[in-house]
């Protein structure tokens, strides 16, 4: 009969080095996976790469995985192992006790160690992501802690309703559509206000997601770079047709943008005379179904002149 | 009461009471408005007559501003849900009778989608909300790009319909279009006019509610 004993000291005395075993399996695999993960599978990670927004976030997803893909790694690779080389086998008593049942001090400060880098590596990752030049904007107004390096983006103001979105355009005229179209290779900043209650603006491939508050004018930017068309969402439960409040919207080239913009301009031009001044946000009416309370000329949000374009002269009464 | 009785007793209203939650729950999930089939014709152009009005007049909300639809057999009903046949051109008679207000977004004040917008006999394919009686709704469907802003009577008449259905004796206003359904499919339409009075920035009640202000293109 087999002393119980033995069979864990047989684990490190006479038997393979099981650390270095699981090392090299583990390195081998994730050295593999991780180069094959960001070149095949990142580039197809949502939202794709049509705006700069869109690539940072991309950009971080590939991050995450190319961390995880190690780490789900080390706990499968353990696991199996575990299971296949120190299973019970008939004959030989369970290793209940001995060496290997006490804990390991090198081992522990390892995973410790390095979970706590991860942990914070991403922590501060996430949060320089989050502010500089990858951030689509987060509604901070006219201080945003980053704003676009471009002094001629294209200026477009996303107006949401029950349910629908309307875009003005303050460069041409200030005219309103349902039509969102942009130039490719453009910085692009979007103001998105509310004519109701809440609602968020999200158009998905080019990555920028803005809350949709009425009195407000969040800010968010991106630069368009990749020709097609990309899905605009409501993504901010706000009543009946929630679920209905989408459409498509299309980047362009520079040439055909500019003669859909002129001819929209054309041949909206009767419809923008009635339109109300420019204003960054516009106030509704709490209190039933009459309008005329469009725009609030009490505080308009943002100074147009810092973007640089052409645009429409702004609502400054108050 | 012994303690089996009191068991018996609580377990059967217990049953009631889940009984009654049941059906209650089925009842509110089942009720629909009616729907209006107008696929009889297929192949020929629909005749589609509808009108609006500030106050219903009648059933559980008889405040509450609606749109109602005239049957193919001629009675005007309270439903939203319209059965048109695909690919096929409706031609639409609407009825104004409710005032209006300049809009909220004027944007919703063009006519798009439509084919040959008539405004009491005369084509029109913008609406100034701030000029007259403003805008009372729209009937738009946004999946198939119609847009028609429906101006408002004058509040001021002495002949305003406050029950409907209305009849032509009173002021009104007639806008006729005609549109195309398109592909088979489920095509929502609405009143893009803030007109639920009364509620949280006129979003509420009517606006919210199928059978009112919002319905569906069942187009087949």
């Amino acid at each position: 009969m087999t002393d119980p004993a033995a069979a864990p000291a047989e684990m490190n005395q006479g038997g393979p080095h099981h650390f270095w075993r699981l090392f090299t399996i583990w390195a081998v695999l994730s050295a593999a996976a991780d180069p094959l993960f960001y070149l095949l599978v990142g580039p197809h990670l949502p939202p794709g790469d049509m705006g700069s927004a869109a690539s940072g976030d991309q950009f971080d997803s590939n991050v995450l995985f190319v961390i995880a893909i190690p780490v789900v790694f080390a706990i499968v690779i353990y696991l199996l192992y575990a299971v296949i080389v120190w299973r019970a086998r008939p004959g030989v008593p369970e290793p209940v006790s001995g060496p290997n049942s006490h804990g390991n001090f090198a081992i522990q400060l390892a995973w410790i160690s390095i979970s706590t880098l991860i942990v914070m590596g991403l922590f501060i990752f996430g949060t320089i992501e989050l502010v500089t030049s990858a951030g689509s904007g987060g509604g901070e107004g006219p201080v945003a802690i980053w704003t676009l390096d471009s002094k001629t983006p294209l200026v477009v103001q996303v107006i949401a309703q029950q349910w629908k979105f309307s875009y003005r355009y303050p460069s041409f005229g200030g005219f309103e559509t349902d039509q969102l179209v942009l130039p490719n290779d453009t910085a692009v900043v979007f103001h998105v206000t509310s004519l109701d209650v809440i609602h968020d603006f999200w158009a998905y491939q080019l990555g920028v997601k803005a809350d949709a508050n009425p009195d407000y004018d969040n800010i968010a930017y991106t630069q368009t770079q990749q020709l097609g068309s990309f899905e605009v969402r409501c993504d901010e439960l706000c009543g009946l047709w929630h679920g209905a409040m989408f459409d498509t919207g299309a980047v362009v080239s520079k040439s055909a943008f500019q003669s859909w913009a002129a001819s929209t301009e054309a041949r909206l031009a009767s419809a923008t005379k009635l339109l109300p001044a420019f204003s960054w946000t516009y106030t509704p009416d709490a209190n039933g179904a009459d309008g005329g309370l469009y725009p609030d000329d009490k505080d308009p949000y943002s100074n147009v002149e810092v973007y640089g374009a052409q645009p429409v002269k702004v609502s400054q009464a108050g | 009461m012994n303690r089996s009785k009191r068991i018996a007793v609580v377990s059967a209203l217990f049953g009631v009471a889940v009984a009654l939650s049941v059906f209650a729950s089925m009842a509110f999930i089942s009720s629909s408005p009616e729907v209006v089939d107008f696929t009889t014709a297929s192949g020929q152009p629909v005749d589609l007559t509808i009108q609006t009005v500030g106050t219903i007049g009648f059933g559980v909300h008889p405040d509450w501003v609606s749109y109602l639809v005239k049957s193919p057999s001629g009675q005007w009903l309270n439903t939203t849900l319209w059965k048109l046949p695909a690919n096929t051109k409706v031609d639409v008679t609407l009825l104004q009778f409710d005032s209006g207000s300049p809009l909220r977004n004027q944007e919703v004040g063009g006519v798009t989608g439509v084919d040959d917008a008539q405004l009491n006999g005369k084509s029109f394919s913008l609406a100034n909300s701030n000029d007259q009686a403003g805008v009372g709704h729209t009937f738009s469907v946004p999946e198939l790009g119609v847009n028609v802003p429906l101006p408002g009577v004058n509040p001021n008449a002495t002949n305003t319909c406050g029950s409907a259905p209305c009849s032509l004796q009173f002021v009104h206003n007639t806008v006729t279009f005609s549109f195309n359904t398109g592909a088979p499919g489920m095509y929502r339409w609405q009143c893009f006019v803030p007109c639920g009075g009364g509620f949280l920035y006129g979003n509420g009640g009517p606006m919210q509610t199928v059978g009112y202000m919002d319905g569906f293109l069942e187009v087949s």
